[in-house]
């Protein structure tokens, strides 16, 4: 039924708006908890867990006790939930959905017959034309005989229904453990020369590439920990400009960091972990191939591992016709190199935050002091008029249109001046080369 | 007679250089565009002034530049030698605010030789260090009929003599021309334009 209706029925009904990538995320999660009472856990639709505790029941004192045990806890973390335990994975969604409790071993025939059919997991327009006919229960789809039903409603409520008798098999796929990229080495006597780590770090790099490798992932971050004798542990952490899972590239951008380890007493154990990785799907070799960039990429890591990542920039164009804004600042580990540059007229080499000059007058002046320089002016080129971008509130803009100018000074120096003639006032803002 | 130019620029690949006065970021991006290639500049964070890739863009593409804001001059200088010795850019710049001793100057030219590209250190008047190959001075100069003209002086040189020239640079062609003195121009054909 609609909002409107359901809010007829209760007043006070409230509503939230669906997060489903956040439910489908914390589905998972109830998944790796309900690892706790058996390793075969899957999910069931979009909001239930399947679980098979074929053998492991009598570790937590029954099934009773089991049940009961997972009702408390749930309950306990604010959860209402509707527990069905019974021989097949069919008859234990009847249960769990329409009469919540466990089917005695060998009894699910029994258990399941009152329920409605729907509890069959069947179509919405198969449980009603079933309904329309008169067979409300599973009892009495049994009682049918299978031929007729195969001929008016198809094999799907057969296959269900033997699924949930246990006629039919059926396979719970447990949710699979992600990957983890991270590996280990304990060595017998301690180390303590670079040389020596390098040669470890190398091998441990190599199964954790192979296995980056068969996932199509690239490890964008890399932690390796170093163990002492003294339980000391240093860490060097890399941050990597691109996705790689090259062995070679990557070994080399460890040396910085492992030089500057304090090995005290002797490193003992080595763990290498990719605490970040993002899919590198295998690239097609074409014959139009751009320019490699496998060395401006290292270089772009390894100088950002000694400023930080985020300050090695590079320029994007943007569209915009205010000067400030006509370009984008953009961190050189998270884009590419953009096209798309057009200039349309002369432009500063250096733009700085407009300097006010004591100046009047709508063209520009023939005298003027700027940084304590005397300059006299010989040409001009303008105006040309820049207006702000009304739909942007932007602080430096609010005095107006400008006029902007390109001043030729006899001293040399050509400057990019503008006057604003809404606030009368003449700035100084770039310069020519 | 002065000499070519062409004998002086490009600058001698493999070192580091020094270019100083207004005309000094001119200076750079014609040698940029002039190599060719990736281009690194690195600056201090506090700097105020912007790079503008509109400007620059009649020089050379600002697809190829990268650039990094380091903390203090350290991380410049280290930075630099980094990107010096990779081979991965043929061109880098670094502004420098204060000014370096014989050691720093020395392993930026270790830096440049190791990596077969080319080191530009943009620094104020008078702050020179003893290792750069070469060091230029740059300014812009007026002329009536010309907006482009700028002077080029080497003021020290470790591999020939003490030269200056006029230039012109041409938008269409980018390139760099040498102007005859002042004396030898055309007149203007009308006055202030």
């Amino acid at each position: 039924m609609g909002y409107s209706d359901a809010r007829a029925f209760c007043p006070d009904l409230q509503s939230h708006p669906a997060n489903l990538q956040e439910d489908a995320r914390f589905q998972r999660v109830l998944a790796r908890w309900a690892k706790r009472y058996c390793p075969w856990v899957g999910l069931e639709g979009e909001d239930g867990l399947v679980l098979n505790i074929t053998g492991s029941a009598h570790l937590f004192g029954g099934e009773d006790a089991m049940l009961h045990d997972m009702r408390a806890r749930l309950s306990r973390a604010g959860f209402l939930s509707r527990i069905g335990l019974a021989d097949t994975r069919g008859a234990a969604w009847a249960l769990a959905h329409h009469a919540p409790g466990i089917a005695p071993p060998g009894q699910s025939h029994q258990a399941i017959a009152a329920l409605p059919v729907m509890a069959l997991r069947l179509k919405e327009t198969v449980s009603t034309s079933l309904q329309r006919v008169g067979i409300r229960t599973i009892a009495d789809l049994v009682a049918v005989p299978r031929a007729t039903v195969t001929r008016r409603f198809g094999r799907e409520v057969l296959l269900r229904l033997d699924q949930a008798l246990g006629g039919q098999g059926e396979d719970i796929s447990p949710v699979p453990y992600p990957p983890s990229y991270q590996m280990r080495i304990s060595l017998p006597e301690p180390i303590g020369l670079a040389a020596d780590v390098q040669a470890g770090v190398e091998s441990l790099l190599d199964p954790l590439c192979a296995r980056l490798k068969a996932n199509d992932m690239g490890a964008r971050k890399l932690e390796l920990t170093l163990r002492r004798v003294d339980q000391n542990a240093q860490s060097v952490e890399l941050r990597l400009a691109r996705p790689m899972r090259d062995p070679h590239r990557i070994l080399p951008l460890f040396e910085r960091g492992i030089r500057e380890v304090d090995a005290g007493y002797g490193i003992d154990q080595m763990r290498l972990v990719a605490t970040q990785v993002e899919p590198q799907p295998a690239r097609q070799i074409t014959h139009v191939q751009g320019v490699p960039t496998d060395k401006l990429d290292d270089l772009v890591t390894r100088i950002g591992n000694r400023i930080g990542l985020e300050n090695v920039q590079r320029f994007l164009p943007a569209d915009s016709h205010i000067p400030e804004r006509s370009h984008i600042i953009a961190p050189a580990a998270w884009s590419e190199p953009a096209g798309g540059w057009a200039v349309v007229r002369d432009r500063p080499i250096r733009l700085f935050a407009p300097e006010p000059v004591a100046a009047t007058g709508r063209t520009p002046p023939r005298h003027l002091r700027w940084r304590r320089m005397t300059l006299a002016v010989e040409r001009v080129t303008g105006p040309e008029r820049i207006a702000p971008e009304w739909w942007l509130p932007d602080d430096n803009w609010r005095s107006g249109v400008r006029d902007y100018w390109k001043v030729e000074t006899r001293q040399g120096r050509r400057l990019w001046m503008f006057y604003t003639p809404q606030n009368p006032g003449w700035f100084v803002q770039g310069e020519f080369a | 007679m002065t000499a070519a130019i062409t004998d002086y620029f490009p600058l001698r690949q493999g070192r580091a250089h020094e270019v100083c006065g207004a005309g000094a970021y001119g200076f750079a991006c014609a040698l940029a565009g002039q190599l060719g290639g990736n281009v690194m500049w690195i600056r201090e964070d506090w700097q105020p002034e912007l790079l503008n890739p509109e400007g620059f863009l009649p020089f050379f593409d600002p697809r190829k530049l990268l650039f990094a804001k380091g903390q203090s001059q350290i991380d410049v200088l280290a930075s630099g030698e980094e990107a010096l010795s990779s081979g991965a850019v043929n061109l880098t710049v670094m502004e420098l605010s204060k000014s370096i001793g014989l050691t720093e100057g020395r392993r930026l030219q270790l830096a440049a030789e190791a990596g077969k590209s080319t080191g530009l250190c943009i620094i104020s008047e008078g702050m020179g260090s003893n290792a750069a190959e070469s060091r230029w001075r740059c300014a812009p100069i007026f002329a009536p009929a010309d907006s482009t003209l700028i002077r080029w002086e080497i003021i020290k040189n470790k591999s020939g003599t003490l030269t200056g020239w006029d230039l012109r640079w041409d938008a269409e062609t980018r390139r760099i021309t040498v102007v005859s003195k002042a004396g030898q121009r055309p007149a203007p054909a009308h006055a202030r334009g």
